[in-house]
């Protein structure tokens, strides 16, 4: 497909666009990740301090 | 879903019959039982059960509808009479500027469930909301640009309707700084619901800056009195990359919220920790 002139504009905003969406999807499943770790941990761990 | 609005009407039913129940119309029952609905489908707990088997199949609609809409925008569609192939650039800015009124508007919603009626899902939801509106902005503002340039001449112009654009990736930002300085979860959520309402003016500001005030930018051309003014062969495609960036949206959304839910119960648990540190070592002294 021929873009013409313009094919540096078209692909740099395409190109754009789906930095950010990956950069979305990314964040939200290494934010569950880790959220799901910490849960994980603090429900591991021993009651420390109780007698 | 259907589970729940099943035990809903059995257990009005059964209280209608034991008349546990004031008498009343029909419909007075339906909306009892739809609020009775609502309220359970917005209980934290609740919201991460359903929302689970939800979201594959929001986030697999959205591939599809991207897979769709991106054949359809870069096989399909004709390049225009005047922009050319510059034109493709539309089948993203436009989905993105929905996107960003769309969430912002969401968020004020929540904000109203947040000062109104102090649901706390309505502040996760508003949370998680602000990242994805302010990225879709974002995405609005740079693909404008990128398509002014050839088109304009100019990447940016001082024009009402980019001017409320960038008010509002300015206003978004804001509010997630707001998060961030005030420790307190309560008080940071009243202080951004009000902000969040405050900024809500902008809305009608950015849909009718293009009729208000004459605008480098063109008028609306989808919704507008009249019908839409775009042929159907551009038409189509472009509604239907507005719909696969609405169910983006909503998956990522729906993901963020049950990720916010998970946060604050690390927090909980990890002051619950603290303060049982605190008295355990307090203990011995007492003592």
């Amino acid at each position: 497909m021929d873009l013409g002139p313009h094919a540096p504009f078209i692909l740099g905003a395409y190109g754009f666009t789906v930095l950010v969406i990956l950069a979305l999807v990314a964040h939200a499943i290494l934010d569950r990740r880790a959220q799901e770790r910490a849960l994980a941990r603090l429900a591991q761990e021993p009651p420390r301090g109780r007698r | 879903m259907v589970h729940t609005l099943c035990r809903t009407r059995l257990r009005y039913a059964v209280l209608r019959r034991s008349s546990a129940l004031p008498r009343g119309t029909p419909a007075r029952y339906t909306r009892v039982m739809a609020i009775g609905l609502l309220t359970r489908l917005a209980q934290p707990g609740h919201f991460m059960r359903w929302s689970g088997a939800l979201l594959p199949w929001v986030a697999g609609l959205a591939v599809v509808l991207l897979a769709v809409g991106q054949y359809l925008t870069w096989f399909v569609v004709p390049p225009d009479y005047q922009q050319g192939e510059t034109v493709r650039i539309m089948y993203i800015h436009v989905p993105a500027a929905w996107m960003a009124v769309f969430f912002y508007g969401a968020m004020a919603v929540s904000a109203l469930g947040t000062l109104i009626w102090r649901h706390p899902l309505a502040d996760v939801a508003q949370r998680a909301a602000a990242p994805i509106g302010a990225a879709f902005t974002l995405i609005c503002l740079v693909t404008g640009s990128l398509w002014g340039k050839p088109m304009w001449g100019t990447y940016w112009v001082w024009d009402a309707r980019l001017t409320s654009m960038l008010v509002l990736f300015l206003i978004y930002c804001g509010l997630l700084a707001l998060w961030r300085t005030i420790e307190d979860p309560n008080r940071a959520a009243r202080a951004v619901a009000i902000l969040t309402l405050v900024g809500a003016i902008n809305l009608p500001i950015i849909k009718f800056s293009v009729n208000w005030w004459s605008t480098l930018h063109q008028p609306a051309s989808i919704l507008r009195m009249g019908g839409p003014t775009i042929y159907a062969s551009m038409l189509y495609p472009l509604l239907v990359m507005i719909a696969a960036a609405s169910v983006l949206g909503i998956a990522l959304h729906l993901q963020a919220m049950r990720t916010e839910i998970l946060r604050r119960r690390v927090r909980t648990l990890t002051i619950l920790e603290a303060e049982r540190l605190d008295a355990a070592l307090m203990a011995p002294q007492a003592a």
